[in-house]
C-alpha cells in the first residue's frame, strides 16, 4: 500500500470509485423529487389525471430506482473488489 | 366454502412446517454449516416484517378508500433503502462495532449509556408497539370470521375473543422457543429469521397470486383492468399533497424507527454487504408487493355487494368467486403477515424490557454483578420470556378492550407517528456529536407528549378520552393549544398536524437542549465514536482495572454468556496477549471487548454496571480524550504507536518470563525425575536381589515360603515392567510413531467402560460420578481404546486426588463446531496455578506423590490427545479440578 510507485492507477479508480458513491448517495434525491411531481398534478374537482396514468409514471420510477440501485450497488462491488485502498 | 376445521388443520400444519423450519435452521447453525442461513436475500426478505397484515390487507381497504394515497406507505421505506449510504449503513456498522441489542441501546450508549434513557425509549416503543400487534390478532381473527361463514357482522364476540387469544398464545410459543433459545451474544436468531423469510415469499406469493387471478381472470387483461380502474370511483388522481408528503415522510422515519424493523435490519445483520443487495432487492420486493393492490380493490368495489369491507377484498373476492384455494392460499398470505410481525415485535420489545428495565431492578434487588450465586443466564432469558409473553398478552388485551372494531384500522399510522419520534435522537446521535442526553430527554418527552395530545387521545374519537371542549376550545379557554389546531393554524389534516407539530417541536427542543446542556466524558466519547465510527471504530472508553481478578470476571461472564462461549472469550484473549491457559490479564483491551460481548446479552448499560462492580470503576484515559479532540491526531498517532511498541516488548517479555519459569521447573522436574526413577527402579530392583538370593541360598525353605518369595519378586517384576511400558509409551507417542486404530463408536460407551475399568478396586470411598447419558450419545471415529485410555486416567486422577468427602465427579459432554468436548470436573479443592502450568509435564506430580505413580499419566493423556487430533487441558474457575478434553467428530488426518 505504501509503494510509492502504483498511486496513479490506484487514485484514478479511488476517483471513480468516489463519483460513484456520489451517484448513490443522489439517487434518494432523485427519487423523491420524482415522486414529489403527484404534488404538482391538479387534484379534487378540476382533476385531469387519469388514476392508470398516475399508477404507470409511480411504479415507472419505482422501476428506474430499482434498477438503478442494483446497477449501482454491483458496479461498486466491482470497484470495491479492485481498489485495494477501501478507505470509506 | 371451506369449514373452520379445515382451516384450523391447514393454519396447524402451516405453523408446524414454520416449527420444523426455524428447527432446522438453528441445528444447522449450531453444526456450523449454516452458511445459507444467512445470505442477503434471506435478510431482504426477513425485512419485508414491514409488510404486516396491515398491510397486506389493510392496503386493499385504503385503496378503495382513498386511492392511491396507500403507495406513501411502500414509498417511504423504498427511498431509505435506496438511500442506504446516508443513514443505514451508518446504523449498522455501528450496531454491528457496539453490538446494539435494540433501538433502546443504541440511544442509550449513544448517550453516554444512559439507563435512564433506554428506560424512557422502552416504554415508549411498548406504547407505540402494542395497538400494532392488536391490529395483526384482528386481522387474523377477521379473516377467520369471514373463512368460516360467519360473517364479522353476525361474528359472535366470544368465538373472535378464542380464535384471537388462540394466536396470541401460539404466537407466544413461538417466539419464546426460537427467540429465547439461546443467549446469542450478538443477538442473532437464525431459526426465526428463516421463518419470517419463508412468511415473506408466502405472503408475497398469495397476493400476487390473488392478483394475477383477479387482473387476468376477473378483469379481462392488463388493459382492460386499467379502463376499469379509470372508470371506478378512484378514477380520477385525487390527492392531498400534505398527506402526500407526509406520509412518505412519515412511513420513511418509521421505517427506520419501528423495534422490529430495528431489529431485523440492524440486530439480525450478518454482513453489511447484505445491504448493498436489500438496497434495491427490498424496494423491488414493495414494488410488486403494492403492483395489484388498485385492481384488487377496484374489482372489488365492482364485483362485490355495497357495504362489503374492503378491508378484506383480498379474501372475499376469491371466495365470492368460488376459489376456495386460491382463498386459503390468501388466508395463508395474510396469516403470515401478522405472526411474522408479531414474533419479531415482540421479540425486539422482550429484548428491550428484560435488558433496560427487569435486569437493572434485579441487578440492584439482588446486589450486584459478580457475587450474587446462581445463574443470571437463566434469569435474562426468564426475563425475556416473561417479557414475550408481557407484550402479546397487552396486544391481546387491548384487543379485547378496543372491542377489536375498526378503531383499530386507524391505529397504524398513529404508531407510525409515535416511533417516529425517535428519529430525531437517532440521526442527530450519529450524525452530530453535540447531541446530548439532556436534549434527547427534551426531544423525545417534548414529541411524544405532542403525539399523545394531538393523536393518539384523539385517535379514540372525540369526547371520549380528551372532552369536548377541549377539542374546540382547547384546554382552560386557551385557544391555541387546541390538539388538532396548534397556535390557531386551522383547517390541517389531523395526521399531518400532529406529525409536523411534534417532529419539529421534537427537534427544536432536542436542538436547543443541546447546545445549552454540556455533556459528560462518556457521552462525549459515544458521540465521537457513534459519529467518526468509520474512522475509528474502537475502544469508547477504557477501563483502569488492572486490580480485577480475571477468574472473578470469568465466572461472571460464565453466567451471562454460558460457559463455553466466555471459556472460547477467555482462550482467544490469553492467546492473543501471548499466555497460555484461560485466564488473560485484565488488559484495558480485554475489559473493553468484554464489556461489548457481555452488552450483546444483557445491553450496554448493564454491562457496563457490571464490569464497573467488578473493575472498581471506569476511567476516561488521557487517550481517549485525545481521540475525541481530533486536532491531536498526530500525538495520539506517534503515541499509540509507541504504545504498541511497549504493549509489543511487554507481551515478549511476558512471554519469555513464562518459557523460563517453565524451564527452570522442568530442570527440576528432570533432577526430581532421575533421583525418583533411581529410586522407582532400584527399590523393586532391591527386593528382587534380596528375594532371589534367599531363594537361591537357603535350602531349608518351605514350599509355601518358595511360593511367597517367588510371588514378592514376580510382583516387583511386574511393577517394573509397568513403569518402563509406561515410559516406553510415552516415548513411542513423542516421537510420533504410533499407530492408531481407528473405529467407529459411541462415546457414552466409552465413558461407561472407563468408568467401570478406573473404579474397579476402590472400596467404600469411590467416587461418586454424575453424567448426563443423553448428552453423550455422540458417534464418533476415532481411536477408542486410546481415547478411553486417556478417560481412565482423568477418572482414576480424580478418584486418587479429590479430598471432597464424598467426592463427586462430573462429566459434561458438549459439540462445538465440529468438536467434542468432554469435562471432567470434580468438587476438590482444585489445583494451584503454579502447579497448573505443569501438570501435564512428564513426571509432575501434585502434592508430593501422595498417591504412588511416576507423574506420567497426564502427559501420555496429553501425547495421545494430540496424536488424535484433539487437545486435553486444565479449565480454571470450575470450583474444583476440571479437565476438558477436546476432540474432533471427524478425525482429521495427522501429520507426522
Amino acid at each position: 500500500m505504501n509503494e510509492p510507485n502504483t498511486p496513479v492507477f490506484l487514485e484514478r479508480q479511488s476517483y471513480r470509485r468516489r463519483r460513484l458513491i456520489d451517484l448513490i448517495r443522489m439517487l434518494p434525491l432523485m427519487g423523491a423529487l420524482l415522486w414529489a411531481v403527484p404534488l404538482l398534478w391538479p387534484s379534487g374537482a378540476d382533476s385531469t389525471m387519469a388514476t392508470s396514468k398516475a399508477i404507470i409514471y409511480l411504479f415507472a420510477v419505482w422501476l428506474g430506482m430499482v434498477l438503478l440501485g442494483a446497477i449501482l450497488a454491483r458496479l461498486l462491488q466491482k470497484a470495491e473488489d479492485q481498489d485495494p485502498d477501501r478507505g470509506n | 366454502m371451506a369449514t373452520l376445521n379445515t382451516l384450523v388443520a391447514v393454519c396447524l400444519v402451516y405453523v408446524t412446517f414454520l416449527f420444523a423450519i426455524a428447527f432446522a435452521a438453528e441445528r444447522a447453525a449450531k453444526q456450523g454449516h449454516g452458511g445459507w442461513l444467512r445470505s442477503p436475500l434471506v435478510y431482504t426478505l426477513s425485512l419485508s416484517i414491514y409488510c404486516t397484515a396491515w398491510t397486506f390487507y389493510g392496503a386493499v381497504g385504503y385503496a378503495a378508500r382513498s386511492g392511491l394515497e396507500y403507495l406513501t406507505i411502500y414509498i417511504g421505506p423504498s427511498l431509505v433503502m435506496v438511500g442506504w449510504w446516508w443513514v443505514l449503513r451508518k446504523l449498522v456498522r455501528i450496531g454491528r462495532s457496539q453490538r446494539v441489542t435494540s433501538i433502546a441501546d443504541l440511544i442509550s450508549s449513544r448517550y453516554g449509556k444512559s439507563n435512564l434513557l433506554a428506560v424512557g425509549v422502552t416504554i415508549l416503543a411498548v406504547i407505540g408497539t402494542t395497538p400494532y400487534i392488536a391490529l395483526q390478532l384482528q386481522s387474523v381473527t377477521l379473516s377467520f370470521d369471514v373463512f368460516s361463514g360467519t360473517n364479522e357482522v353476525a361474528g359472535s364476540i366470544v368465538d373472535k375473543d378464542s380464535t384471537a387469544l388462540w394466536v396470541a398464545m401460539g404466537l407466544t410459543l413461538f417466539t419464546i422457543v426460537f427467540g429465547t433459545r439461546n443467549l446469542d451474544v450478538n443477538e442473532r436468531h437464525h431459526g426465526v429469521v428463516i421463518a419470517i423469510a419463508v412468511e415473506a415469499i408466502v405472503k408475497l406469493f398469495a397476493l400476487l397470486a390473488v392478483g394475477a387471478f383477479v387482473v387476468w381472470g376477473l378483469g379481462g387483461g392488463v388493459s382492460e383492468t386499467l379502463q376499469r380502474i379509470d372508470a371506478s370511483e378512484i378514477g380520477m388522481w385525487e390527492m392531498r399533497g400534505d398527506r402526500w408528503a407526509a406520509l412518505i415522510f412519515l412511513s420513511a422515519a418509521a421505517f427506520l424507527c419501528l423495534p422490529r424493523m430495528f431489529q431485523v435490519m440492524v440486530v439480525e445483520n450478518d454482513h453489511e454487504n447484505y445491504l448493498r443487495t436489500a438496497s434495491w432487492a427490498f424496494p423491488a420486493y414493495l414494488m410488486v408487493m403494492s403492483l395489484f393492490v388498485v385492481p384488487i380493490a377496484v374489482v372489488g368495489l365492482d364485483i362485490l355487494p355495497e357495504g362489503s369491507n374492503p378491508d378484506l377484498f383480498v379474501l372475499t373476492l376469491p371466495l365470492a368467486t368460488g376459489r376456495d384455494g386460491l382463498a386459503m392460499l390468501s388466508f395463508l398470505g395474510g396469516f403470515s403477515s401478522a405472526t411474522s410481525m408479531v414474533i419479531v415485535a415482540s421479540l425486539a420489545l422482550s429484548t428491550m424490557v428484560s435488558n433496560h428495565i427487569v435486569m437493572p431492578i434485579w441487578l440492584s434487588v439482588t446486589g450486584g454483578g459478580a457475587k450474587i450465586s446462581g445463574d443470571v443466564r437463566n434469569v435474562v432469558i426468564l426475563s425475556r420470556r416473561l417479557s414475550i409473553a408481557g407484550v402479546v398478552a397487552l396486544g391481546y388485551l387491548y384487543f379485547r378492550l378496543s372491542g377489536g372494531g375498526t378503531a383499530l384500522a386507524s391505529i397504524g399510522l398513529v404508531s407510525f407517528a409515535g416511533v417516529a419520534q425517535f428519529l430525531p435522537v437517532l440521526l442527530g446521535g450519529i450524525f452530530w456529536r453535540g447531541a446530548t442526553r439532556i436534549g434527547a430527554f427534551a426531544g423525545l418527552s417534548v414529541g411524544f407528549m405532542v403525539w399523545a395530545y394531538a393523536l393518539l387521545l384523539p385517535s379514540f374519537g372525540s369526547g371520549v378520552l380528551i372532552p369536548q371542549h377541549v377539542m374546540e376550545n382547547g384546554p382552560f379557554g386557551m385557544g391555541w393549544m387546541r390538539p388538532q389546531a396548534f397556535f390557531g393554524i386551522e383547517g390541517m389534516d389531523p395526521l399531518v398536524h400532529a406529525v409536523l407539530w411534534s417532529i419539529s417541536l421534537n427537534s427544536l427542543f432536542f436542538f436547543v437542549a443541546s447546545l445549552i446542556g454540556f455533556p459528560s466524558p462518556l457521552e462525549r466519547l459515544q458521540g465521537a465514536q457513534f459519529v467518526n465510527v468509520f474512522e475509528h471504530s474502537r475502544r469508547p472508553q477504557g477501563w483502569s482495572g488492572s486490580a480485577a481478578q480475571s477468574e472473578d470476571l470469568m465466572i461472571m461472564a460464565q453466567r451471562i454468556l454460558g460457559a463455553r462461549e466466555a471459556q472460547n472469550l477467555f482462550e482467544r484473549e490469553a492467546q492473543k496477549q501471548g499466555v497460555s491457559g484461560y485466564l488473560p490479564d485484565p488488559s484495558p483491551d480485554f475489559l473493553q471487548k468484554l464489556e461489548r460481548e457481555l452488552s450483546g446479552s444483557v445491553g450496554a448499560a448493564t454491562a457496563h454496571a457490571m464490569i464497573g462492580q467488578i473493575v472498581g470503576g471506569a476511567s476516561v484515559s488521557v487517550r481517549d480524550l485525545m481521540a475525541v479532540a481530533d486536532e491531536t491526531a498526530q500525538m495520539m498517532e506517534y503515541s499509540s504507536k509507541l504504545e504498541t511498541k511497549s504493549e509489543e516488548q511487554a507481551r515478549t517479555a511476558r512471554q519469555l518470563r513464562q518459557a523460563n519459569e517453565k524451564l527452570t521447573q522442568l530442570s527440576v522436574q528432570k533432577d526430581a525425575f532421575l533421583s525418583q526413577v533411581s529410586h522407582e527402579l532400584r527399590t523393586p530392583m532391591t527386593s528382587i536381589r534380596a528375594f532371589s538370593e534367599i531363594l537361591r541360598d537357603s535350602e531349608k525353605l518351605s514350599g509355601q515360603e518358595k511360593v511367597k518369595y517367588s510371588s514378592i519378586i514376580h510382583d516387583e517384576a511386574i511393577r517394573l515392567t509397568r513403569l518402563l511400558d509406561d515410559l516406553l509409551d510415552l516415548s513411542v507417542l513423542e516421537s510420533g510413531q504410533v499407530n492408531l486404530n481407528t473405529q467407529s463408536g459411541v462415546l457414552v460407551e466409552v465413558l461407561d467402560h472407563a468408568i467401570s475399568s478406573a473404579l474397579t478396586g476402590s472400596g467404600e470411598d469411590r467416587l461418586i460420578v454424575r453424567r448426563r447419558k443423553s448428552h453423550e450419545v455422540v458417534h464418533m471415529t476415532t481411536d477408542l481404546d486410546r481415547l478411553g485410555q486417556v478417560f481412565i486416567n482423568l477418572i482414576g486422577n480424580a478418584q486418587k486426588y479429590c479430598e471432597a468427602t464424598p467426592a463427586e465427579l462430573t462429566i459434561n459432554v458438549s459439540l462445538n463446531e465440529g468438536n467434542v468436548l468432554v469435562d471432567f470436573i470434580d468438587n476438590g479443592s482444585g489445583i494451584s496455578k503454579e502447579d497448573q502450568a505443569v501438570i501435564f509435564e512428564k513426571f509432575a506430580r501434585v502434592g508430593e506423590m501422595k498417591a504412588g505413580g511416576a507423574g506420567l499419566g497426564l502427559a501420555i493423556c496429553r501425547e495421545i490427545m494430540a496424536r488424535l487430533g484433539g487437545s486435553v487441558s486444565y479449565l480454571p474457575g470450575q470450583g474444583g479440578a476440571a479437565f476438558r478434553v477436546i476432540l474432533p467428530m471427524v478425525q482429521n488426518k495427522v501429520v507426522h
